[in-house]
């Protein structure tokens, strides 16, 4: 997508300090950049705080701040990730996502027009994840003291009737879905970073899942928990949903979607595909009897149609998760300690 | 991947598990010399579908673990410094050395790098001609020649702001010194395949002979592996000790000549000690004369480093099968991941870091149902 520099904004091809200053290149920011792409009514009073309509039900809430390097990465950008990553919380807690605030912490020196590009990501991401960017900021710090780009966004969504989730109603027995292929974000920004080349280039699965996960939702009673896998993976979406649930679930390795690619690529790097970053897949935990029913449900939705059962939860070794591996033993499944691969979100 | 699917698939694994437990009759202790091995073990389960009768421990093949604490000071001591970027492969970031690790040293201000290859290095010290750029060159024969190739093309490019911290081991003296040692349980050797690849197969009849144990050498996947302990058993059953290869899609007798050489060029074969084991007689590399003077050793002066190694930590006795991770007193408790005392616990390839991660979970019948 082309970006064209409006022309009020042409005199300084770079962000400099005044444009996080609050004066006059602020306002031209706003104006121009801003404004155009996320033009709402509520952002269009350009007062200090946007003033919303009552949501008809209890509020969800959530924030995100997103830093991946680089700024743009096969299959999307810091500014897709920024929108989807907030709506995606929400989603998962069983919310309709509404509104999105957006901040920016701009390092001195960053095009403009890469930040128009950015913008103009968000803006079409918001419009896909049906949510406004209704309030902002930005702030700019000196050369060297940022990288780039930074965005951090809250949003707010008001919760769907009936469903009530929580890893606390997990219990043995139940069935455990994953959305598709995992792993393919983390590995899309380390292939960029890296320098690997693949035949079929790696891309990131960042999209929204709230219209997947109303699908799921469509009959609630028997879902017990939704989670979206992002930093530390498939295994620390799981090790969380065990740990609060105090219910052990078992895994099967060779049920869990990995592309062969994603696979290559981690084995290069020395890395597990359950550890690695995802952006657009959730794992559901619904009762037995509902399992077959929501995967139906999935498959049918573009976002699940590789969606997957993977396992179950078991009374047998409370809190812990552990995996089928292909050979047909069970093992611990791992949690990654710190940092496995720096700034992918 | 095809290649390495229908080494990794179940029924193939499970019939060589089968051809295990029908060849053991007696009790037998093999050693699998790679820490890539042992975590493949242990991330398989393999050693769940192996006989009673089968024993492994784990050997000394992990080249963060066996890297001495007075190399892993210097590192610390040279990362500190201002004009240095200090690159290094991701493990040896948490390694402790006496009292803190390399990423301590960057959040106190050091400019550590984590890179994938010493090419990178190599490259970083290009772009940045103003900084020191020094790269940790560990490992064993496996990592070698990207080192050797790395200071040849620093040498021949003149890239006079790189240097190596070079800790270059040799698996074959320490499978000796583990045979030497008083007390030495291990009867058979699943050879490290990758070493292999590169150095070939010739150091390995000596020892077979000497000591009258199999040495088998040995790939990386499950049914390499299960296919490398069969062949062993059956030696071991029969009386016999010889060389053999169990992965010969990828280890030639000769191994790498073009490797070998550039190995012999860069490198010259010194005494090397190892962190936990002492000092191996003519068991690693430094660089040698024509190169010495990439040698970070050499071109930074740290002055003498008073290293102080924990008196918890067992990882002397771990690396060379004596002990088992969960046998020693400290494992999970004061030695984890978040606190380890020893290499062992925070390298990918280290036997604690491996029992640590996937545990020894067994549910009841489970492998009976499987097997």
């Amino acid at each position: 997508m082309e970006w064209t520099c409006p022309v009020p904004l042409r005199d300084y091809p770079t962000i400099v300090m005044g444009h996080g200053a609050g004066g006059q290149l602020s306002a031209e920011l706003i104006e121009h950049l801003f404004l155009p792409a996320f033009r709402n009514p509520a952002l269009e009073a350009l007062a200090d705080a946007a003033v919303l309509p009552p949501p008809g039900g209890p509020l969800v809430f959530s924030t995100d701040a997103f830093v991946v390097r680089p700024l743009f990465f096969p299959g999307g950008s810091v500014g897709e990730l920024a929108v989807n990553g907030t709506v995606n919380d929400l989603a998962m807690a069983g919310a309709v996502p509404l509104y999105l605030s957006a901040a920016f912490i701009l390092e001195e020196g960053l095009p403009l027009e890469t930040l128009g590009r950015v913008v103009d990501r968000m803006a079409e991401a918001a419009r896909r994840a049906g949510v406004q960017i209704v309030t902002g900021d930005t702030k700019v710090v000196e050369r060297g003291h940022g990288d780039g780009c930074f965005i951090a966004t809250t949003g707010v969504g008001v919760l769907r009737k009936g469903v009530d989730l929580s890893p606390a109603a997990v219990r043995p027995g139940d069935v455990i879905l994953c959305s598709g292929y995992v792993g393919d974000h983390g590995m899309a920004v380390m292939s960029v970073r890296e320098g690997l080349e693949f035949d079929t280039p790696l891309q990131s699965d960042c999209q929204p899942l709230h219209t997947l996960a109303a699908a799921i939702l469509e009959d609630p009673g028997p879902v017990r928990v939704l989670r979206d896998p992002t930093r530390g993976g498939l295994a620390s979406a799981l090790h969380e949903i065990a740990r609060k649930s105090n219910v052990g679930l078992l895994v099967e390795e060779t049920a869990i979607p990995v592309r062969p690619e994603v696979r290559a690529a981690c084995e290069l790097l020395g890395l597990d595909p359950l550890h690695v970053a995802n952006e657009g897949k959730l794992i559901a935990v619904v009762a037995p009897e509902a399992a077959d029913a929501a995967l139906a449900r999935m498959r049918r939705h573009p976002a699940g149609e590789d969606a997957a059962i993977i396992g179950q939860a078991t009374a047998a070794h409370p809190g812990v998760v552990a995996l089928r591996t292909a050979v047909s033993a069970t093992r611990v499944l791992d949690m990654i300690f710190g940092e496995q691969l720096p700034r992918i979100c | 991947m095809k290649y390495l699917d229908e080494f990794r698939g179940g029924p193939l694994a499970r019939r060589l598990a089968a051809e295990i437990r029908a060849a053991a009759t007696r009790p037998w202790t093999l050693m699998e010399v790679c820490g890539g091995q042992t975590h493949s073990i242990l991330r398989y389960g393999l050693h769940q579908l192996l006989p009673r009768e089968v024993e492994l421990v784990h050997g000394p093949g992990c080249p963060v673990c066996v890297t001495p604490l007075e190399l892993i000071d210097k590192a610390l001591a040279i990362a500190a410094r201002p004009e240095v970027i200090f690159c290094s492969f991701g493990d040896m970031l948490r390694v402790p050395g006496s009292g803190k690790d390399l990423f301590r040293v960057r959040a106190e201000g050091g400019d550590v790098r984590v890179v994938y290859s010493p090419l990178d290095a190599l490259k970083l010290a290009q772009r940045h001609p103003d900084r020191e750029v020094v790269f940790f060159g560990i490992g064993f024969e496996t990592t070698g020649p990207a080192n050797a190739m790395a200071v040849r093309l620093a040498k021949q490019q003149g890239v006079r702001n790189f240097s190596m911290l070079v800790s270059q081991v040799m698996a074959p003296p320490a499978m000796e010194a583990v045979l030497a040692a008083p007390g030495n349980r291990v009867q058979a050797f699943l050879a490290a395949g990758h070493v292999c690849a590169v150095m070939g197969c010739a150091a390995y009849p000596p020892l077979a002979q000497r000591y009258g144990v199999p040495v088998v050498v040995t790939g990386f996947e499950p049914a390499d592996l299960l296919s490398g302990i069969l062949r062993a058993v059956r030696q071991l059953e029969r009386g016999e000790a010889f060389v053999e290869n169990a992965y010969e899609r990828a280890v030639r007798w000769e191994g790498n000549p073009e490797a070998r050489r550039v190995l012999a060029e860069v490198f010259e074969v010194t005494d090397r000690s190892w962190r936990g084991i002492g000092v191996i007689p003519r068991s690693g590399w430094r660089l040698a004369a024509a190169y010495r003077e990439f040698d970070a050793e050499v071109r930074f002066d740290v002055g003498r480093l008073q290293t102080q190694e924990s008196p918890l930590c067992h990882s002397g006795a771990v690396l060379q099968g004596a002990l088992k991770p969960p046998q020693c007193p400290a494992f999970g408790r004061e030695c984890t991941p978040r606190t380890p005392l020893g290499a062992t616990m925070v390298s990918s390839e280290g036997a604690c870091a491996a029992y640590y991660r996937y545990g020894d979970f067994v549910p009841a019948g489970s492998v009976a149902a499987s097997a």
